[in-house]
């Protein structure tokens, strides 16, 4: 190597270590790890910060977090983990690294259905798992339930995101929790004969398919519709379909949560908690209504103007742990009938 | 004098050991294949061959170095030297001191195993893990979905492999033998693909060529289709899809290798392959392929590592590879166990074929005619059709890699400007290539290192450990993640634990959550490419050189910067080039190990990406590929310089006067 290279790099390294940000310890702060990612997290962080000057790190990753503070144990710098479904709840429920709040503003906030009864895990927003038709293509009132996606007539016509993810691992479990897991099979293994093509891309993605005429009927998370239409070049493809709520004569429709989890080493306690606490109020809840078209969870804070205007709608209340609990099943099911082959 | 009497038999060396013999009278030994006059208190030295197959400790061929000046040797041609038994009891005996050159266990070889020994910590971290699943997954993985796993898995490779081969040593081979128009400029643009990450690239060309993209948007308006039952086009989400995303990517590692290769491959053999009437065709396959092969091979071992280990590209495509069940079980199913297990099922299968290609050339000398007179190779002139030909071999590889999505990106980019322009940007681009540099620093580092102590002193514990840790660039990027936590986390904890108990103070986590956890990471990921391109440089370069300098009274250290980085300045650019791009596109890892509040371009771009927003995570994208552009560019130039430099070095070598390798003894 020459001289001038290796003193570079020497250079670069020492750089690298100054570089470093440094925790400054006086400062009051609340550390997070999380599995959403900063574009939603970010404005609802430094109002926060504007409201109580308590400054909020964040590592944001879409997997291992859990397992990174499972290994950093009593010493981890992390406070809270914000996670973006069920999955992630019970994997740190199940790891260990939960903390119980018994905090007031948080059960006054908190519906029951969206927290664990010990307190290890509170929701903080909530989405349908919707049905999306073509307006073109598809008879208003063909497909008013999950169950529906299973109708002959659909055959070749349906769209949905890779059977392995959260979203629709979670529908299946739900599925489970109600009818059992031959009714769910038997429920999987009817879509999949319908399917128009090999389960591929997120949920917008299918919205797009739909546009283009590759499919007629989707299932897709409610706030992909709030997305897509606060975006001149992806509105064209949310007004191409229909908005279902599944399920209003029976269960009601799925609801998906994103939530978080005060870790049991968190070395700021009280100003984790104070976010906690703010993340459960309004105006936390309005910003991510807003931001990102989710279901506010807190009841008295309205949902955007877009959401609102599908209306009400039943929701189904299966508890969150009922779900948690058969996620792997369902994981397995959408294997056996091959769903994503 | 003893050494008059005719001798006979066969030494029992080991391999690898060399012998300098010194005679205090003048002496004559007669030899079966020549014979040797030694001058009074003038050395002779000889060493025995490396065998490629290092444990191998049968008879020797005994070699001789002819430059030693004084030192008179005739040889039958053809004949091996074998020194005889005898000889060597007579001169040990007697006024002759045979010294090992091969230092015993040294601090270098103490430090490299130490080093080795740590860099293997995650992949054992990984393996523990795979001891202790949460349950057993292989019946049900066996019974759905195990089968279609293995077949996508073997189709990418067998695809990667053979599309990364066909592009990598036809482009390479093209611009060091032939003059095309634009030869020049494709020298080093052919490396350009290697800057774009593949899932980028996938995003882009899966934009560009799915119903709604413009291809096929304009085919349909072209020819009045309205329906996508109205014609054929391929899907792009599908195995060969993604079999031609990552082969976009991926050829440069096959490319640069079979470059160096190629380049240094001494014109006089391939010109003696012309005298003895070989076609362009023979030529080729039978000389310059085969003795290319072993630096071929490493090239496409990284390609298919990297294959292996991605996960953003199969899942964007729905191709159901080992890797993307790995992450299903491990997040799906919960069960970290049994996603480490789905890994290490990984890494035996990178062994086995590490292990296959080794076989396959065991018997093969893989030496450069270093010692013989390296001419500077001479193009052959294209024209006309066979020219266009050449160019168009090496312009559909940049065009597609590189200049199409590049476009689409800047393109994106512009439109987007507005709200995808951050100030910290200039932050998180300082961070990407401070963080690649050192890590790129290092890892090159660690290679010269291990790869050196493994020349002066071969031994199995090493060479086993130097294995475990270049499977690194096997694993998925996550999963490598968790591996080097679990042994940061241990220590930082321990010695936490002990120092309360001591002393009553918490040293909390002193590396865990660091910069240092990010470039150990990189390190032990990258480590695979650095060490394999330092290693293949270092084997090029003749024991004869080392026992040349070491007679001459180098020491080990002074060998390796004196004699051994002047020659080997290619092989290490080119490894630290590698590792920067790897580095500068490296998500998975720097994601979950990264301190607080720290990003990089990659990183940066993810959280767009992730949620397939392609518009929002342009501009990112293109910074990553303008970074990593800057050193391949520069460092190609040099990399080329050099051998030159090289070549010309060589040469100068066998001449006397020259001192390059500074002789102490000489007069």
């Amino acid at each position: 190597m020459n001289p001038s290279l290796s003193t570079s790099l020497a250079l670069a390294g020492l750089a690298l270590v100054l570089a470093c940000p440094v925790p400054a310890i006086a400062a009051a702060e609340v550390n997070v790890y999380s599995y959403r990612q900063p574009f939603l997290t970010d404005p609802v962080f430094d109002a926060f910060t504007d409201e109580t000057g308590i400054r909020v790190n964040t590592v944001f990753a879409k997997e291992g977090l859990i397992e990174r503070l499972e290994n950093e144990g009593i010493n981890s710098p992390a406070d809270l983990v914000l996670v973006a479904n069920v999955g992630n709840l019970a994997a740190a429920v199940e790891s260990g690294i939960a903390q119980q709040v018994e905090d007031e503003v948080l059960i006054r906030n908190i519906p029951e259905s969206y927290r664990d009864p010990d307190g290890r895990w509170f929701g903080l927003t909530s989405r349908a798992r919707l049905i999306v038709t073509s307006k073109e293509r598809v008879t208003p009132g063909l497909v008013e339930t999950y169950a529906d996606l299973t109708r002959p007539e659909l055959q070749g016509r349906v769209c949905t995101r890779s059977g392995k993810h959260p979203y629709m691992v979670e529908l299946i479990a739900s599925m489970i929790a109600h009818d059992g897991e031959a009714s769910a099979q038997a429920w999987l293994d009817g879509v999949k004969k319908n399917l128009a093509r090999k389960p591929q891309g997120n949920d917008r993605a299918q919205v797009k398919a739909i546009a283009q005429g590759e499919c007629d009927v989707a299932v897709i998370n409610s706030y992909y519709m709030g997305a897509m239409m606060s975006d001149p070049e992806q509105l064209p493809w949310a007004d191409s379909v229909d908005v279902v709520f599944p399920d209003q004569q029976g269960y009601g429709t799925h609801m998906n949560i994103s939530g978080v989890v005060l870790t049991k080493a968190s070395p700021n306690r009280e100003n984790a908690i104070s976010l906690l606490e703010f993340l459960a109020g309004d105006t936390a809840q309005s910003l991510y209504a807003e931001l990102n078209h989710e279901y506010p969870i807190k009841v008295d804070v309205k949902p955007s103007a877009l959401v609102a205007s599908w209306g009400d709608f039943r929701k189904d209340e299966l508890p969150l742990n009922e779900i948690a609990k058969h996620r792997a099943t369902a994981s397995r099911l959408v294997d056996t009938v091959d769903y994503d082959g | 004098m003893t050494a008059d009497r005719p001798v006979t038999g066969r030494v029992k060396a080991r391999w690898g050991s060399s012998a300098v013999y010194q005679s205090a009278t003048p002496s004559r030994v007669t030899w079966p294949g020549g014979e040797l006059n030694l001058p009074p208190g003038q050395r002779a030295l000889s060493n025995t061959a490396v065998h490629p197959d290092r444990h191998r400790r049968t008879a020797p061929e005994v070699r001789y170095r002819k430059s030693i000046p004084g030192l008179r040797v005739a040889q039958v041609p053809g004949s091996p030297m074998a020194i005889p038994a005898t000889t060597r009891r007579i001169f040990k005996r007697g006024q002759v001191a045979r010294q090992r050159t091969r230092p015993a266990f040294s601090g270098w070889s103490a430090l490299a195993l130490l080093i080795a020994f740590i860099v293997c910590l995650p992949i054992l971290s990984v393996i523990w893990l795979a001891f202790n699943p949460q349950e057993n997954i292989w019946p049900h993985l066996v019974d759905t979905v195990l089968a279609s796993y293995l077949i996508s898995t073997l189709g990418l490779m067998l695809g990667v492999s053979a599309g990364t081969l066909l592009i990598g040593i036809s482009t390479a081979w093209l611009v060091t033998h032939y003059e095309f128009p634009g030869r020049s400029l494709f020298n080093w643009a052919l490396l350009l693909p290697f800057a774009v990450p593949a899932y980028v690239i996938a995003y882009v060309y899966t934009d560009l060529l799915e119903y709604a993209g413009p291809v096929q948007s304009g085919l349909r308006s072209l020819f009045g289709w309205e329906l996508a039952s109205d014609y054929w086009f391929p899907r792009i989400r599908t195995l060969p899809g993604a079999i031609s995303m990552m082969v976009l990517v991926l050829y440069p590692y096959v490319y640069l290798l079979a470059r160096a290769a190629f380049l240094e491959q001494s014109a006089s053999v391939l010109e003696a392959a012309r005298v003895l009437g070989g076609h362009a065709r023979s030529r080729f396959f039978r000389v310059a392929l085969p003795m290319a092969r072993p630096a071929i091979a490493v090239g496409l071992a990284m390609a298919l590592m990297e294959t292996l280990n991605d996960f953003g590209t199969v899942d964007y495509f729905a191709v159901r590879t080992l890797t993307a069940g790995l992450y299903d079980v491990w997040l799906g199913m919960n069960n970290l166990g049994g996603g480490a297990q789905i890994a290490t099922l990984l890494l035996v299968f990178v062994s086995m074929l590490i292990a296959l290609e080794k076989i396959s050339r065991r018997h093969q000398h893989n030496y450069q005619p270093t010692a013989t007179r390296f001419r500077k190779l001479t193009r052959r002139r294209l024209r006309g059709q066979s020219a266009l030909l050449a160019t168009a071999a090496c312009l559909t590889p940049v065009l597609l890699g590189f200049l199409i999505p590049a476009a689409v990106l800047l393109d994106y980019a512009v439109q987007n400007f507005s709200h995808s322009w951050t100030a910290d940007f200039r932050q998180i681009a300082l961070n990407s290539m401070l963080l690649s540099g050192t890590a790129a620093a290092t890892a090159v580092a660690i290679g010269i290192l291990l790869s050196y102590s493994q020349r002066l002193r071969p031994t199995r514990l090493l060479r086993s450990s130097v294995t475990i840790s270049s499977l690194g660039y096997a694993v998925p990027g996550a999963v490598l993640a968790i591996g080097v936590i679990i042994p940061f986390a241990t220590f930082d904890n321990t010695l936490d634990a002990f120092m309360r108990e001591r002393f009553g103070y918490s040293t909390g986590l002193l590396l865990s959550g660091t910069v240092f956890a990010l470039i150990f990471a990189y390190t032990v990921r990258f480590l695979a490419v650095a060490y394999g391109s330092v290693d293949a440089s270092m084997r090029k370069i003749s024991p004869h050189m080392d026992d040349a300098a070491r007679s001459l009274g180098h020491s080990s250290t002074s060998i390796l910067t004196r004699v051994h980085l002047p020659l080997m300045k290619s092989g290490v650019l080119t490894a630290a080039l590698v590792v920067f791009v790897d580095c500068m596109k490296e998500l998975p890892a720097t994601l979950v190990l990264r301190p607080f509040n720290f990003d990089t371009l990659a990183t940066h771009v993810y959280q767009f990406a992730s949620d397939e927003l392609i518009a929002e995570a342009a501009l990112g994208s293109l910074l990553i590929v303008l970074v990593g552009l800057a050193p391949v560019i520069l460092l190609t130039s040099t990399i080329d310089r050099s051998r030159e430099l090289k070549a010309a070095g060589i040469t100068m070598i066998d001449q006397p006067g020259d001192t390059r390798v500074p002789d102490r003894n000489a007069p």
